[in-house]
């Protein structure tokens, strides 16, 4: 274990961990000067469009192209056929995850439509309009096929099969149980149970999945720009499934307009964009359009949840026992596959809690709709909801106030490291500091009085509460152990360039959360150098060491502490040769505000701009045998926890609109703990950030379908995302449990927002519609469900 | 295809070109002009990413016909950032990170302005309400409101000093 640096002991003038330095993408961005993938424009550049499925399960039995082809401009028709030649399918599983199957997937299909948006033919043409005009000419011959909509009779006998290969519908299932669930609640006082649904939803990324490949068949070399979370891996994707060394493709992804989970996945139509470059051997791009992404940017969240606790007396959790059942795509997606999130619910449902008996169950079923796979918070909102859904319960059968039930069950802040009854690891948290810290923000009496005096008028607010955990920093046990090729480890390579300016490489990306800002900061300190003199080199696989990319909260943990290590060891590089030119012991010297100075009495001995230009101009004049490697790299991985587990609480206090259903968000808070914080503004702001997304889960959002499959929302007007208007101020407190597996000690701050928000919302509602004995648990908590509730609107059949 | 020659000034400058009838401001300005600092993001007037003004007015470049412009004035975020018009704005969201992945930012940035332009003390709820048809993923929309606060708070304080002065 490693001794932990705190910012506050660090008597040094660049000390920038844990202070508020403003982001160093900023004055690009604010003035239209970033770079996303569509900016991007290249000499003989064409662009593709999809023909895409209207059935959500059909067999294709004939494609026509030769109208698309009559179109001046129109240059090439694809099938599944033709890419299928250039480009071997993927089939997404894990083998850890024991018994998981999936079909083979191909970049467009060979035989079958499986969803409804799912690209079938492509089109290439002179721009984007005219490959659009092109799809619009492609007449494709489908068969209808009975399509596989619904998740509880997905297994059921005389239920179509997706892929009659794979014997069933299932993909994957797994039971989690530790105690001796059915004795706890033989003898149980109290027994509360509910069924829960999470509503289907996706990121709606504002820059919508982007691609532009670039193959150039005279070098043999692939150069893709891709708006991705992961870079290596894509590299690795392209090259395997395109039949290409690793070395001949380079990735490369600037700006990204938003990826919240949904861009560090496999999309079939981005690896046929890619096939299609490879074919015509010329640049050609993709840009999704919004219709298109609904359809085929991946969904999250789908799942039906059983949920039961068992209370004792004395009012102390015994037992919970859960089904999860979730309908994912057609396909598992690669590689991170679409079983992760149920198995993510049953790992962290009671995961705040001291109990002694678990069983959670999860289902994985095939349906004909838009795959799902990993979104912000992967399976954290769905456990929560159920938990924090179930714990409310609880306290009502035991007549207890919300926060005494949580206060008398919650984990002990020193009961760590412990394991938890799902099996997750915990090597420090503190959840009750946190619940104590969340009262001090709220003010929990005045708001219980002003309810009251509220319900008297006809006004019902409510309260809720949600406390969590959070995964972050994965080690290999996530997926590399899985057989994926994802990496766990994350590597930066920190360099003194000849003025004495600093460049850190770094494999974690920038995704608008600040990786590079705090990569800036992390270097900028150990190195001991002025901020402004440190830039920072994201997202291109041929210039950045190999890493795994932006996902599961790792940028700050993994990334930043490999960045600590790096600058660290720059620095020290940069002390043994100040050692050899000022005769003098390295450990008496230190580099501070870009200058060599005397580490006791802090005075100047030479500017680092004087010792990199002896180093690179008259290295002659330096002893024969000193190493001058002002270029350092380091590699980090969690090595004793398999994540970083983290933890925090969640207020938030609404008013239902009784005769409308409506709820107005009136404030939110937020406790949470992600250890070392490197920068308050950011953590901050992805807090909230994460907060609003869990919202728009929780009130607005929804990848409705009809019953025969059809998505039924395809623009921005059907689909609701919160707008600035209804959103609530959202104060956001800390407590920090640094980890002691890094330097830095810090964990992931990203998905705590997301987390947490719905079960607050739903406890919340509820809370507020408690006196009328009404109750939602399906989410999204429109106001059609909520009238349903409360009898005012018959529910739909 | 038809199309139709049209004359315009597009951030002070003046621009001549034949356009397709059908091809809206927002394209025009990213793929025939190359001002990529526009967005386009849902193509139904929803979202607000592509807001540019048009004879000073915002509109939503993927609203508007190109051909419908002849003889307008088209200002988009590379226009006001030159001149230096909304440099305390941009400032103050980049002080307070009220920008993560920057995607919506031009967008917000022109609609935000528009509102100090019509209000110079706008309410919280006022700023909430203006910024409405503008969507943001990343920041839950309170960065924004407190940067665009803040800006209005130093105009008035910075008008105030002036005066006296």
């Amino acid at each position: 274990m490693n001794k932990i640096i705190d910012p506050a002991m660090l008597d040094r003038p660049n000390s920038y961990i844990g202070k508020s330095v403003p982001r160093p993408n900023l004055p690009k961005l604010v003035e239209g000067r970033g770079q996303y993938v569509d900016d991007v424009v290249l000499p003989r550049m064409v662009h593709v469009a999809f023909v895409r499925s209207p059935h959500a399960h059909a067999r294709i039995s004939r494609i026509d192209a030769v109208e698309a082809l009559k179109i001046a401009g129109v240059l090439r028709v694809f099938t599944g056929q033709d890419l299928a030649a250039v480009c071997d399918p993927w089939v997404a599983v894990l083998v850890h995850l024991t018994g998981m199957k999936s079909a083979p997937q191909y970049p467009l299909p060979l035989e079958r439509a499986t969803w409804h948006g799912e690209a079938v033919v492509a089109v290439v043409a002179e721009s984007r309009a005219l490959a659009e005009d092109g799809a619009a000419k492609v007449e494709v011959d489908y068969e209808p096929l009975p399509a596989v909509t619904d998740m509880e009779t997905a297994l059921l006998p005389g239920t179509p099969l997706i892929h009659p290969e794979l014997g069933d519908n299932l993909c994957f299932q797994r039971t989690n149980e530790s105690g001796d669930v059915a004795a706890a609640f033989k003898t149980a006082h109290k027994i509360v149970e509910a069924t829960f649904h999470t509503g289907r939803h996706t990121g709606v990324t504002l820059e919508p999945r982007s691609i532009l490949a670039d193959y150039n068949r005279a070098s043999g070399k692939l150069v893709v720009h891709h708006s991705t979370q992961a870079p290596h891996m894509m590299q690795g994707v392209f090259a395997k499934h395109l039949r290409m060394a690793e070395g001949d493709v380079r990735v490369i992804c600037l700006d990204v307009g938003g990826s919240y989970g949904i861009k560090v996945h496999v999309y079939p139509d981005e690896v046929a964009t890619v096939a299609i470059a490879k074919l015509m051997a010329r640049p050609v791009k993709f840009i999704a359009d919004r219709l298109e992404s609904f359809g085929s940017d991946i969904h999250a969240r789908d799942h039906r949840i059983h949920g039961k606790m068992a209370i004792d007396a004395d009012g102390r959790i015994t037992a919970i026992d859960v089904d999860d059942l979730t309908g994912i795509g057609p396909y598992s997606v690669y590689p991170r596959t679409s079983a992760v999130e149920g198995n993510q619910v049953i790992n962290l449902v009671g995961g705040p809690y001291e109990f002694a008996n678990y069983r959670a169950k999860t289902t994985v079923v095939l349906q004909n709709k838009t795959p799902t796979c990993q979104y912000r918070a992967v399976g954290h909102p769905i456990a929560t909801t159920v938990t924090e859904g179930l714990i409310d319960l609880a306290a009502e059968a035991m007549d207890m106030d919300p926060i005494t039930f949580r206060l008398k069950n919650l984990m002990r802040d020193d009961s760590y490291p412990r394991t938890s009854p799902a099996g997750m690891k915990f090597e420090g948290l503190s959840h009750i500091k946190s619940l104590g810290r969340l009262m001090d923000m709220i003010d929990y009496p005045k708001l219980r009085g002003e309810q009251e005096a509220k319900r008297a008028a006809g006004i019902y607010r409510g309260i809720g509460f949600a406390a969590f955990i959070e995964l972050t920093n994965p080690s290999p046990f996530m997926y590399g152990i899985g057989g994926a090729r994802i990496s766990a480890q994350d590597g930066c390579t920190v360099r003194i360039d000849p003025d004495g300016s600093v460049v850190a490489a770094t494999g974690v990306t920038e995704q608008g959360q600040g990786t590079e800002g705090i990569i800036r900061q992390i270097v900028a300190e150990a190195v001991g150098v002025p901020i402004g003199t440190v830039r920072v080199i994201t997202g291109d696989t041929q210039s950045t060491p190999y890493g795994g990319g932006t996902w599961a909260c790792r940028g700050a943990g993994i990334g930043g502490e490999a960045a600590m290590q790096a600058g660290i060891a720059t620095r020290e590089a940069a002390l043994r040769v100040a050692s050899a030119m000022l005769q003098a012991y390295a450990e008496t010297l230190d580099i501070r505000d870009g200058n060599i100075v005397d580490r006791a009495s802090g005075t100047i001995r030479m500017p680092l701009a004087e010792l990199t230009r002896i180093v690179y101009f008259r290295g002659d004049t330096l002893p024969p045998g000193l190493p001058r490697e002002l270029m350092q790299t380091r590699h980090f991985i969690t090595k004793e926890y398999p994540f970083a587990f983290t933890n925090g609480i969640q207020a938030c206090w609404l008013e239902v609109d009784i005769e409308t259903g409506l709820v107005k968000l009136l404030k939110h808070w937020v406790v949470e703990d992600c250890g070392r914080i490197i920068n308050p503004l950011l953590v901050d702001e992805q807090v909230r950030g994460g907060v609003v997304q869990g919202i728009g889960g929780a009130l607005y959002e929804h990848c409705a379908y009809s019953p025969e499959g059809q998505l039924l929302v395809g623009s921005m007007a059907d689909y609701l995302v919160p707008m600035a208007a209804e959103m609530p101020d959202i104060d956001v407190g800390h407590i920090e449990t640094p980890t002691r597996e890094s330097l830095l000690g810090a964990k992931g701050a990203g998905e705590a927002g997301t987390a947490g928000a719905p079960a607050a919302i739903m406890n919340a509602i509820n809370d507020a519609l408690r006196p009328l004995r009404a109750q939602v648990l399906a989410q999204p908590f429109s106001p059609e469900r909520i009238l349903q509730a409360l009898g005012k609107v018959p529910m739909r059949g | 295809m038809t199309t139709n020659r049209i004359t315009l000034t597009v951030n002070g400058e003046r621009v001549q070109r034949q356009v397709p009838a059908r091809q809206h401001l927002i394209d025009f300005l990213r793929s025939d002009l190359g001002l990529m600092g526009s967005h386009v993001a849902c193509e139904h007037g929803v979202c607000g990413a592509c807001t540019v003004r048009v004879d000073g007015a915002i509109v939503r470049g993927c609203l508007v016909l190109a051909a419908s412009l002849d003889g307008c004035r088209i200002e988009t975020i590379e226009g006001v950032s030159d001149s230096g018009e909304i440099r305390d704005l941009q400032d103050a969201f980049i002080v307070r990170n009220a920008a993560q992945c920057g995607y919506c930012t031009p967008g917000m940035l022109l609609t935000a302005a528009d509102l100090l332009d019509h209000n110079p003390t706008p309410t919280r709820e006022q700023i909430r309400e203006h910024i409405s048809g503008n969507y943001c993923r990343c920041t839950g929309y309170q960065a924004i409101v407190d940067a665009v606060e803040n800006t209005a708070i130093k105009r008035r304080t910075s008008s105030a000093s002036g005066s006296k002065s």
